[in-house]
């Protein structure tokens, strides 16, 4: 680890090639920073254009495989220190003193200093628990599109999907056109849900984005698929694997569909590990039932070296995080010395004036699909820690007997200290305790992070002491 | 579980992997979690905990559900590898109490 | 009680036992107690060269272990996972053989005056007790009373068993300030409640030093930075505790400078978790197969010598300040005798050496 300190101390170091770490990274190359781009991928692109660069079609509203393979063109086009397949597990922040990264590439810890750090490190799905959620041919609408993207394939059996939003629309659209057979969407949500969203509707109207998604509701509606609605509670059933999914609707209608793929998807939330590790603050975005890291409108985060962009700082799509990123970056060229404050505002001017104009379609889509079984009763027996299988009734005995917050249920019960550490749990036990204590989740907060904030080999630490960095 | 939608690009190299035991055919520069799947193996790993049985769930490196042994190795994602000629791969299986 | 860390949950629970009304004002999940990141032995080898004192107070503990856990089973059902099965602490190379030996040799007489059998072993005796270990350790000191037992379900068996004992706890509680009042003292809190107590506890950790001053009286304490890695589950290949390896019975494996023991000094720079790990793959080669889930830096509460501060002050009767950083192997004798000394018993021999009073002469050397 001595390695690393003869290196050159970047201007910027980018962690996440998405659209806003691709667009952030462009920019800073055009503006003359020195910039290393770390991305856990092998390829630019992230999750909503993963391998853009050669394969397949993302019409989802505000994405296009055009605008994807066009920001990494311009990404590849630009002079930086790429290095994909690197994972970030740590950073060290220290006022006045450049940010030191911890990286793990190829199974080999290394390290790079930079100056400034823009965490661009999207999204994860929300958690959505519910009985049989563990068992194997259980996935995430997000594990669907990563294998049509990246390997071209598709459920071979029938598919139920569960949940609401357009990413579980496009899916169906691309299962049915692959002749995959979506035995049954069961769509989350209540009535409520579009009363609740209509008072948005001028904002999303405005944004522009309306057009491609009530293209997609279209195209989804008119493949005639079984569609239930109004879905209130589900319960994969299967012994050694998901054999079905039995169902009920908020008025009292109930089903079961057998299926060998169920995959479940109530949005994403960010990806905001390595923002919590560093100590970066959190707010509890009530819009989108959430906690997601404090920025300003520069991407500023709590923290003085480190600035977060895109949907890692809260989830405003593919459309916005290029524009985040290019904002951020014309800050941090501020902050090291090559912008003046003025040139800094001119340039950000239209990039901020795009952005505001698509935040403002936020607000309805996120009414319109809130999370509903990822926030609906959790019935004891139901698991809420995969990794360590801990059930919502041990977090409320765990209570009862006196736990006080998040970091205590997780003393207690090893919820959240396996492998995953906590990605999958933390906001079902964030609102677990809120319930059995009455409160706010806000006030509630969430699982203190330590790094490295993903398991990484101990002969790899070992050998960090004497190898170079990857 | 899951099927190919179309041939692989003829421009990839076939690779040949082993998991528990049964050689797999599997396309160059695949996720190792993409080229099981594709060969009907749907269980991965037994939980720590309970044993019980677990596959893939998120397959963007996040859930920590695709973990294999490969080469020796317990605690791989398979998700966030990619396939390489030779891979000895077993599941990973570490159970409260077992030696 | 002020804190609700190890310290003053073992202390609160023995009060409780002996029928007192006590209140825990607990940080609680805003703390970062030192309880939390603690390695989790029951240690006795090599405590208190400079103060046989320590040594033999906290060999009572050790020995108190056994009641102590079995009595909080009874009580709460939680298994604390004590285990009386001895612990090593491992070396590397002759050097390390000869700087131990002699260590222990010095130690001796204090230790044999505790009860404290503690023998140097050879690598063929080390690997009957660790068949894991690598050809690398050449020997081992080993003391039979040393155990280890997992400090979150000892936390949680605590705070179970003295709400069982009818103690009470406020989490998320701060203390602002603390008077002397007309019957005993009067606690402020952040949220502004007050309230008054006979006596008072003060077992706030690093807190202390803070509380201590608002009264008028130095309590030197700082921080002192340790490190642990944990692991992922692994098969069992450990069945004692060392004093830098020791798995647990889930099977995940802690690593690091558990300042338990007189050891090796890893420094402080934050390459003290490499050094730790290739020391431990060094020292049980199976560790190549490792993960690293967590790893903490550890903020211990260290008094200027390292020995534990038990401190009442003549003119504020029925206040009690409790620092140390070993609230795992000494929980036993706080939740026992030191609970009867601070109830008005007697107070046990040894503890009467941990008073800042000792700080005033220049002697002991922290170990």
């Amino acid at each position: 680890m001595t390695a690393g300190q003869d290196e050159p101390i970047f201007d910027l170091a980018i962690v996440g090639a998405g659209p806003a770490g691709m667009a952030a990274a462009a920019l800073a190359g055009e503006i003359g920073l020195s910039t290393v781009v770390l991305d856990e991928q092998p390829s630019p692109g992230g999750q909503i254009y993963r391998n853009v660069e050669h394969a397949g079609g993302v019409p989802l509203p505000g994405a296009s495989r055009e605008k994807g393979a066009a920001l990494a063109a311009a990404f590849r086009a630009t002079a930086l220190d790429y290095r994909p397949g690197t994972g970030v597990w740590h950073i060290e922040t220290h006022p006045g003193e450049p940010c030191r990264l911890w990286l793990l590439r190829d199974a080999r810890v290394g390290q790079v200093r930079a100056r400034r750090v823009l965490l661009a490190t999207g999204a994860t799905e929300r958690p959505v628990p519910v009985p049989g959620w563990t068992l194997p041919g259980v996935l995430t609408v997000g594990a669907l599109q990563i294998l049509l993207k990246s390997a071209g394939m598709v459920p071979a059996g029938p598919v139920v999907l569960v949940g609401n939003g357009p990413l579980l629309y496009l899916t169906a659209v691309q299962l049915a056109a692959a002749d995959t057979r979506v035995a049954a969407v069961l769509e989350t949500g209540a009535k409520a849900d579009l009363r609740a969203a209509l008072r948005h509707l001028p904002g999303f109207v405005a944004s522009g984005t309306w057009r491609a998604g009530l293209a997609l509701l279209r195209e989804f509606r008119a493949l005639g698929l079984p569609v239930v609605r109004d879905v209130s509670e589900v319960t994969i059933e299967g012994g050694d694997r998901a054999s079905g999914v039995r169902y009920r609707t908020a008025d009292g209608q109930s089903g079961t569909v057998p299926a060998e793929v169920v995959a479940l998807h109530e949005g994403v939330i960010p990806a905001s590990s390595l923002a919590r590790a560093i100590g970066c603050d959190l707010v509890w975005d009530a819009g989108q039932a959430t906690f997601r890291p404090e920025i300003d409108t520069w991407g500023q985060s709590s923290v003085a070296a480190v600035q977060i962009v895109g949907d890692s700082a809260g989830i405003a799509g593919a459309e916005a995080a290029p524009l985040a990123g290019r904002i951020a970056v014309l800050e941090a060229a501020r902050a090291v010395g090559r912008l003046t404050e003025a040139e800094r505002d001119r340039r950000a001017a239209p990039f901020g004036r795009a952005l505001s104009s698509l935040l403002r379609g936020r607000p309805f889509i996120d009414r319109l699909y809130p999370p509903r079984l990822a926030r609906s009763p959790l019935a004891d027996p139901v698991v809420v820690c995969r990794c360590e299988e801990v059930t919502a009734g041990a977090v409320r005995a765990a209570l009862a007997s006196g736990a006080s917050g998040p970091n205590q249920i997780k003393a207690f019960l090893r919820c959240g200290m396996g492998p995953c550490q906590g990605r999958f749990c933390a906001p079902t036990v964030t609102r677990l305790i809120a319930e059995a204590r009455g409160v706010p989740e806000a006030e509630v907060g969430s699982f203190r992070l330590r790094p490295p904030v993903k398991p990484i080999p101990l002969a790899a630490f070992a050998a960090a002491m004497e190898e170079d960095a990857p | 579980m899951f099927r190919r939608r179309a041939q692989s690009d003829p421009g990839l190299p076939p690779v040949s992997i082993r998991f528990e035991g049964r050689t797999i055919a599997a396309t160059g520069g695949e996720t190792l979690a993409a080229a099981l799947l594709a060969a009907g193996e749907e269980v991965f790993r037994a939980s720590p905990v309970s044993g019980a049985p677990r596959g893939p769930f998120c397959l963007m490196g996040a859930c920590f559900e695709c973990l294999v042994e490969i080469d020796g190795m317990p605690g791989q994602q398979a998700c966030m590898t990619i396939v390489r000629d030779g891979m000895d791969i077993r599941r990973d299986r570490i159970v409260e109490g077992e030696e | 009680m002020v804190g609700g860390g190890l310290v003053g949950l073992a202390v609160a629970y023995g009060l409780a036992r002996r029928g007192r009304s006590v209140l825990v004002l607990d940080e609680g999940d805003e703390a970062r107690p030192a309880s939390v990141g603690n390695f989790g032995l029951v240690w006795t080898q090599s405590k208190g060269l400079g103060l046989p004192a320590y040594s033999a107070w906290t060999a009572r503990s050790a020995r108190l272990w056994t009641d102590f856990a079995a009595t909080l089973a009874a009580e709460t059902g939680i298994d604390v996972r004590y285990r009386q099965v001895g612990g090593l602490h491992l070396c590397l190379n002759e050097a390390e053989v000869e700087a131990r030996t002699r260590f222990v040799a010095q130690m001796q007489s204090q230790m044999v005056t505790a009860g404290v059998r503690v023998e140097m072993l050879d690598r063929a005796q080390t690997r009957d007790l660790a068949p894991a270990i690598s050809n690398a350790v050449v020997g081992a000191s080993w003391s039979p009373l040393d155990g280890d037992a997992n400090p979150l379900f000892l936390m949680r068996s605590l705070i179970e068993a003295g709400q069982t004992q009818g103690m009470r706890r406020r989490t998320r509680q701060r203390v602002a300030a603390i008077r002397p009042g007309d019957a005993g003292y009067e606690l402020e809190l952040h949220d502004g409640t007050r309230l008054s107590a006979a006596r008072v506890v003060l077992a706030a950790g690093l807190g202390n030093a803070v509380l201590a001053a608002s009264l008028g009286k130095s309590f030197p304490v700082r921080p002192e930075r340790g490190q642990i890695l944990v692991t992922r589950r692994m098969p069992r290949f450990l069945g004692l505790p060392t004093s830098l390896v020791r798995q647990t019975d889930e099977g995940s494996v802690l690593l690091g400078d558990s300042k338990e023991d007189v050891g090796f000094d890893y420094g402080t720079t934050p390459e003290i978790g490499a050094r730790i790990a290739a020391r431990s793959i060094a020292s049980f080669p199976v560790l190549r197969t490792a993960t690293v889930v967590r790893s903490w830096g550890a903020l211990r509460v260290m008094s200027p010598d390292g020995f534990p501060i038990y401190q009442t002050w003549p003119d504020l009767p029925g206040l009690w300040a409790l620092a140390c950083h070993s609230g795992v192997t000494l929980a036993a004798a706080h939740a026992g005798p030191l609970a009867d000394a601070i109830d008005g018993g007697a107070a046990p021999a040894e503890i009467s050496q941990f008073t800042t009073g000792r700080f005033d002469v220049p002697s002991a050397r922290a170990v």
